[in-house]
C-alpha cells in the first residue's frame, strides 16, 4: 500500500523563529484559514452532539414514541439509531470534502512559505 | 440439573472435545503475531520507530490499525452481550462509540498530528511549563489506559473459562497473566511497528469473523431484519419492550440519569483516549491522519451495525437463561451464538466457536498491546525524559525506559485484571471513556483553541477531571454495594451513578476555565502562535 505522501525526512525540520509564527498568526491568510476551519468545525460539532443528545433523551423519556412500530418489528428507536450511523458517515464525508477544498490549499500555501518554499 | 445447566455443560463438553483445535487456533495467532513482533523489532532503530512506527504507514493501514485498536473486547463481547440481555439498550453503546469519532475527526486528529511528536503530552505541554504539565498528562494517560486494560483482562478471563472449562480462580488468573506476558513481549520488542501490524491483522480477523456470523444469522432469517428482531423479542421473553429503549436504564430516574451520563462519556471520550491519539503519529502528515479517521469510521461503523445481528441473533437463537448462566453480564453471548449457529453437538459448531473465540482473543491481545504502548510511551517520553531527566536523556535511554515501563505496566494490569474478572467489559470501558473525556479532552481542546489558556488551567483541568472521575467511580456501585460490584461484600457507595461523566466532564471543563482566569501568569503568546500555526498548517511537522 503506497503512502499518500513522500516519507518525511527523519531529521527534524528547522523551525522558523517564534517572531515568524507570530507574524503569520496575525496575517490575513492565516486568519482566513482559522476562520474556515472554525466556522465549519465548531457549529457542526455542536450540531452533531445536540442531535446525539436528542436521541439519548428520546430514548430515556419518550419511550412510547420510540416504541412506535413503523413496519414489521422495525420501530422508531431502531430507525433513529441507524440514522445516527448515517449522519455520522455523512458528516465525516462532508468535513473531508470541506477540508480538501477549503483548508488544505490555504494550509499548504502558508506551510511552504514558512518552510522557505518547496 | 436444570436443562439450562445441561446445555451449558454440553457447550463446555463440546468445547473440551475440540480443545486441541481451539488451542491450535489460539497458538497460531500467538505464533504469527510473535513473528511479526520480532520482525518489527529488527526494523525498530530509533525513537520515531519505537513510538510512531517510523511514521510510514498509509492512511488505509492506519485506519485499519485504529479500528483494531478501538474495537475492543468491550465492543465484540460486551455489546453483543448487552444487546442479547437488554435488547435495544445494548445497541446504544455502539452509537455513542461511533458518533464520538466525529470529535476526533473535526477537532483533534489533524492538529495533534501537526504539532506533536510521540504522545498526547507533546501537545498539552507545548505552550505550557513542561514539567508539571507533562507529569499531569503522563499520569492521566496511564490511569485511562489502566482502566481500559482492566476491561480487556476481564474479557480474556471470561473467554478462556468458557473455552477451556477453566473455572477455578487460579486458572483464570493464569490466563490473565499469560495475556499480560504476551503484551509485554509485543510492545517491548515490536514497539509501534509491531503493535500496528498486530492491530491490522486483528482488525481483518475481527471483521471477517463478524461478517461470517452476521451472514449466518441473517441466513437463518432469510435476510429479513424485522423477523430477526421479532424472534429476538419473543425468545427473550420480554416482548416488544426488548426492541425499545429502557430495559437496562429505564427502570428509575437514577438509572435514566446514568444513561445520559454514559452517553456523554462515550461521545466525548474517544478523542481523549491516549492509545488512539498516538496512532495519528504513525502516518506521514495530517491529511493522512484525516483519511485514516475516515477509514476507521467506515470500518468501525460497519462493525457496529453488525453487532445488531450478533446481539439480537444471540437473543433470538439462545435462551436468556443459557446466556446468563454462562456469564452473568452476557460477555459470552457472541461465542455461544457461534456454537449454536454451527450446531451445539456438531464439529461445525465447535469449529465456529473456536474461530470466534480465537478472534476475540486476538482482539484482546491487539488492544492491550496498544494500551500498553500508550502508557509506556507516555511514561518514557513525558515523565522520564522530560520531567525526571529534564530533556537530557538520550534516545537510547528513553527507549530503555519505555521497555521497562512496559514490564511494570504489564505486571500492574495483571494484578488488577485478576480483580475485575467478573464485571461487564462494556461497562468497564465506559469508565475509561469517562476519565478520558473529563481529564484529557477539555485540556486538548483548550490547548489547541483557546489563546488565554495557561499552565494552571491545564493542570486544574487534568487533575480536576481525573480526580473527580476516578473518585466518583470509587464511591459508585461499580466498586461496592452491588452484587455485581468489584467488592460486592462491602458498601461504601454513596454516588448513585455507575458512570461519572455527567458530573466529571463539565467539572473538567470548568476547572480548566477557572484555573486559567485565576492564574497569575500570562499565557505564552509566542508559544501559542507556534502551536496554532503549526496545528493548522503542519509547518515543521515531522
Amino acid at each position: 500500500m503506497a503512502t499518500d505522501a513522500p516519507p518525511p525526512s527523519k531529521a527534524e525540520h528547522q523551525l522558523p523563529p517564534t517572531e515568524e509564527f507570530v507574524r503569520v498568526q496575525e496575517s490575513a491568510d492565516f486568519g482566513e484559514l482559522r476562520r474556515s476551519h472554525r466556522s465549519f468545525a465548531f457549529p457542526l460539532t455542536v450540531a452533531f452532539i445536540a442531535w446525539y443528545l436528542l436521541y439519548v433523551l428520546l430514548s430515556n423519556y419518550a419511550g412510547d414514541f420510540m416504541g412506535t412500530k413503523l413496519f414489521g418489528n422495525i420501530n422508531v428507536a431502531f430507525v433513529l439509531g441507524v440514522a445516527q450511523f448515517v449522519t455520522t458517515f455523512l458528516i465525516a464525508w462532508w468535513y473531508s470534502r470541506h477540508a480538501a477544498a477549503k483548508l488544505d490549499p490555504k494550509a499548504e500555501a502558508i506551510k511552504s512559505e514558512m518552510e522557505g518554499g518547496a | 440439573m436444570s436443562p439450562v445447566q445441561q446445555t451449558v455443560l454440553a457447550a463446555t463438553n463440546n468445547a473440551s472435545e475440540h480443545r486441541p483445535l481451539i488451542i491450535s487456533l489460539f497458538a497460531a495467532f500467538v505464533v504469527a503475531t510473535l513473528v511479526i513482533t520480532v520482525w518489527a523489532g529488527r526494523q525498530t532503530k530509533d525513537a520515531a520507530d519505537f513510538y510512531a512506527g517510523g511514521r510510514q504507514f498509509s492512511a488505509f493501514q492506519n485506519g485499519l490499525a485504529v479500528s483494531g485498536d478501538y474495537m475492543s473486547a468491550a465492543s465484540f463481547l460486551g455489546i453483543a452481550g448487552a444487546i442479547a440481555i437488554f435488547g435495544y439498550d445494548g445497541f446504544l453503546y455502539s452509537i455513542g462509540f461511533l458518533v464520538a469519532w466525529l470529535v476526533a475527526l473535526l477537532l483533534v486528529a489533524e492538529p495533534l498530528r501537526n504539532s506533536g511528536r510521540y504522545t498526547m503530552g507533546d501537545v498539552l505541554a507545548y505552550r505550557m511549563r513542561q514539567r508539571p504539565v507533562r507529569t499531569a498528562a503522563g499520569t492521566s494517560t496511564i490511569v485511562v489506559s489502566i482502566f481500559y486494560l482492566l476491561a480487556q483482562m476481564a474479557g480474556a478471563g471470561v473467554l478462556v473459562s468458557l473455552l477451556l472449562g477453566i473455572t477455578s480462580d487460579a486458572g483464570k488468573i493464569a490466563i490473565v497473566a499469560l495475556v499480560g506476558l504476551l503484551m509485554i513481549v509485543y510492545v517491548s520488542i515490536g514497539g509501534m511497528k509491531g503493535t500496528t501490524w498486530v492491530q491490522m491483522v486483528k482488525a481483518v480477523l475481527l471483521i471477517g469473523g463478524t461478517l461470517l456470523i452476521t451472514f449466518l444469522v441473517l441466513l437463518k432469517f432469510n435476510f429479513n431484519i424485522s423477523d430477526l428482531l421479532g424472534s429476538a423479542a419473543e425468545n427473550s421473553g420480554k416482548g416488544a419492550a426488548f426492541l425499545e429503549p429502557g430495559l437496562q436504564y429505564g427502570a428509575t430516574g437514577t438509572s435514566k440519569l446514568d444513561f445520559i451520563s454514559l452517553g456523554i462519556a462515550l461521545v466525548l471520550g474517544t478523542a481523549g483516549l491516549p492509545h488512539i491519539l498516538i496512532r495519528f503519529y504513525t502516518v506521514p502528515n495530517a491529511k493522512a491522519a484525516r483519511k485514516s479517521v475516515n477509514w476507521a469510521i467506515g470500518i468501525i461503523g460497519a462493525f457496529y451495525l453488525m453487532t445488531i445481528a450478533l446481539g439480537f441473533g444471540a437473543a433470538a437463537l439462545i435462551s436468556q437463561d443459557e446466556i446468563i448462566e454462562s456469564n452473568p453480564s452476557g460477555n459470552t453471548a457472541a461465542p455461544l451464538l457461534a456454537l449454536h449457529l454451527g450446531g451445539v453437538d456438531s464439529a461445525w459448531g465447535a469449529i465456529l466457536l473456536a474461530t470466534i473465540s480465537a478472534v476475540a482473543f486476538a482482539t484482546i491481545l491487539a488492544v492491550v498491546a496498544g494500551l500498553t504502548l500508550a502508557s509506556s510511551s507516555s511514561f518514557a517520553h513525558d515523565i522520564y525524559a522530560n520531567v525526571i531527566r529534564k530533556g537530557k536523556a538520550t534516545e537510547k535511554e528513553e527507549m530503555k525506559a519505555a521497555r521497562w515501563a512496559t514490564v511494570f505496566i504489564g505486571i500492574v494490569s495483571i494484578a488488577l485484571g485478576a480483580l475485575a474478572r467478573d464485571l461487564n467489559v462494556a461497562g468497564l470501558v465506559a469508565l475509561a471513556f469517562a476519565v478520558a473525556a473529563s481529564a484529557n479532552l477539555p485540556t486538548i481542546l483548550y490547548s489547541l483553541f483557546w489563546k488565554k489558556f495557561t499552565t494552571q488551567g491545564a493542570l486544574w483541568s487534568i487533575y480536576g477531571g481525573l480526580i473527580v472521575a476516578v473518585g466518583l467511580v470509587l464511591f459508585s456501585p461499580v466498586v461496592s454495594g452491588d452484587p455485581k460490584a468489584m467488592f460486592p461484600d462491602v458498601d461504601f457507595a454513596w454516588f448513585p451513578l455507575k458512570n461519572p461523566g455527567i458530573i466529571s466532564i463539565p467539572f473538567g471543563f470548568l476547572m480548566g476555565w477557572l484555573g486559567t482566569v485565576l492564574s497569575k501568569e500570562e499565557p505564552d503568546a509566542g508559544k501559542y502562535a507556534e502551536l496554532e500555526v503549526r496545528s493548522l498548517t503542519g509547518t515543521g511537522a515531522h
